[in-house]
């Protein structure tokens, strides 16, 4: 979709502030907002691309003006809501009012640092051989989906050259979908600053971005 | 995003409520367990950071043969360190020369390698960076008080995939003969997203 989480190529959104000796939270909520959004993607009533596009379709006045913790906890709270996990009452009191949803999985404190630590791959075994190779001209398709997808707007209709092939991996445009994994093969496509971003850009820098199949022709 | 911490602070209030509100629900509705939480907390305030990938870099610089398998399978390298997990499954290392200089963003939302970096800092989330890193890096960069020599060419590493990228970034001068402990002391957060230099030994001593 194209919305306010797509910034590559935006302007004035002023300069980059960084904080000296940041701290890892600002503040204690910001852990529980951390600790309950990956704790609930454990229960597997949802996928990581899900979950990326239950943050981008907020509305865009909130994306733009709340913190990325906001965002987390808004987006985790719709998609308990689309599910039937909680009520909108229940978010309200914080006070159970209907049955728990039976999920697929609850971590407990015990398995929780090896399941931290095996995280989850995406990474899977190729249906077909790659259609393209390092070396390889390519142009991004010119997509517009109102879902999920990963191919920036900045880089659509662009061509570059394949710099390297990372493998076969589940494809978010589909997996967001609920239309399963549907892998395919990615690749690191180079483009040059200028492809992107015009004579305005510096002349010798290039942005590679990593592209699924599906996102390129040959060129 | 507003992220320069001058939030008001009935928002901030506001926050803790309604966080502390929806953590008690799904502890009643049993879709969490608290002390799995609290394990989630614990790994990434104090357990995961910017120190697990400042030793693969010290080994990178010191070990040609790591070095190696570091480019040939970064995931396999990296956890040769025991440095593994959420955000981490798919590494890939770029190094930083004279000619090239790697820097990482996640345009699209906030992809950063948790395993050997820890949680994204709140300037690697918001749209100044994520906006600005790929059409104007030297600009960003100067932000961040880096300045690179007109002839260092800027590649831009947009993580649109599950691909993670930590950034190799070049010894400094005068460090031969430190061990890999000490060689660490010198590797920033900053040095490994590539919107920092690793520190002199005189900077870091300072």
């Amino acid at each position: 979709m194209n919305g306010p989480h797509d910034m590559g190529g935006m302007q004035f959104y002023g300069p980059v502030k960084p904080e000296a000796n940041e701290p890892v939270f600002h503040a204690d909520w910001e852990k529980r907002a951390l600790a309950m959004t990956v704790g609930m993607g454990f229960t597997g009533q949802w996928n990581l691309d899900v979950s990326r596009f239950a943050r981008e379709s907020l509305a865009p006045d909130f994306y733009l003006t709340k913190s990325y913790y906001q965002i987390w906890v808004n987006g985790l709270q719709n998609l308990m809501l689309e599910r039937g996990l909680v009520t909108e009452n229940e978010i309200a009191t914080g006070k159970m009012e209907t049955h728990p949803v039976e999920v697929k999985r609850v971590v407990s404190g015990e398995e929780m640092p090896a399941a931290l630590a095996a995280g989850g791959p995406v990474a899977r075994d190729p249906e077909g051989p790659a259609a393209f190779s390092v070396g390889d001209r390519v142009t991004t398709t010119n997509i517009h989906p109102t879902g999920h997808t990963r191919l920036p707007r900045y880089a659509r209709g662009k061509t570059g050259e394949i710099i390297a092939i990372h493998g076969c991996h589940v494809f978010p445009d589909s997996n967001a979908r609920g239309d399963g994994e549907n892998p395919q093969w990615l690749y690191a496509v180079k483009f040059d600053a200028q492809a992107l971003f015009g004579s305005d850009a510096e002349a010798g820098n290039t942005v590679v971005v990593d592209c699924w199949e599906p996102y390129l022709e040959r060129s | 995003m507003s992220h320069d911490h001058d939030h008001d602070h009935s928002e901030w209030s506001d926050m803790e409520l309604k966080v502390k509100t929806l953590e008690s629900l799904l502890l009643e509705k049993g879709y969490v367990e608290q002390s799995a939480l609290d394990v989630i907390v614990e790994t990434y305030e104090h357990k995961v950071g910017p120190r697990n990938g400042a030793q693969v870099v010290a080994k990178a610089w010191t070990d040609p043969e790591y070095l190696q398998r570091l480019r040939e399978d970064a995931s396999a390298a990296i956890a040769e360190l025991g440095f593994t997990g959420r955000q981490g499954e798919h590494m890939r290392i770029v190094e930083n020369t004279a000619e090239m200089h790697n820097m990482v963003v996640c345009t699209l939302c906030s992809c950063y390698p948790w395993s050997v970096l820890g949680l994204p800092p709140v300037w690697y989330k918001s749209a100044p960076y994520r906006s600005r890193a790929v059409s104007e890096p030297r600009k960003v960069l100067s932000e961040f008080d880096v300045d690179l020599p007109d002839s260092t060419k800027i590649q831009v590493w947009d993580s649109t995939a599950e691909m993670r990228y930590l950034v190799i970034p070049m010894r400094p001068e005068g460090t031969e003969g430190f061990s890999e402990e000490q060689l660490a002391d010198l590797v920033t957060r900053d040095s490994m997203i590539g919107t920092g230099l690793a520190l002199s030994p005189e900077e870091a001593a300072a």
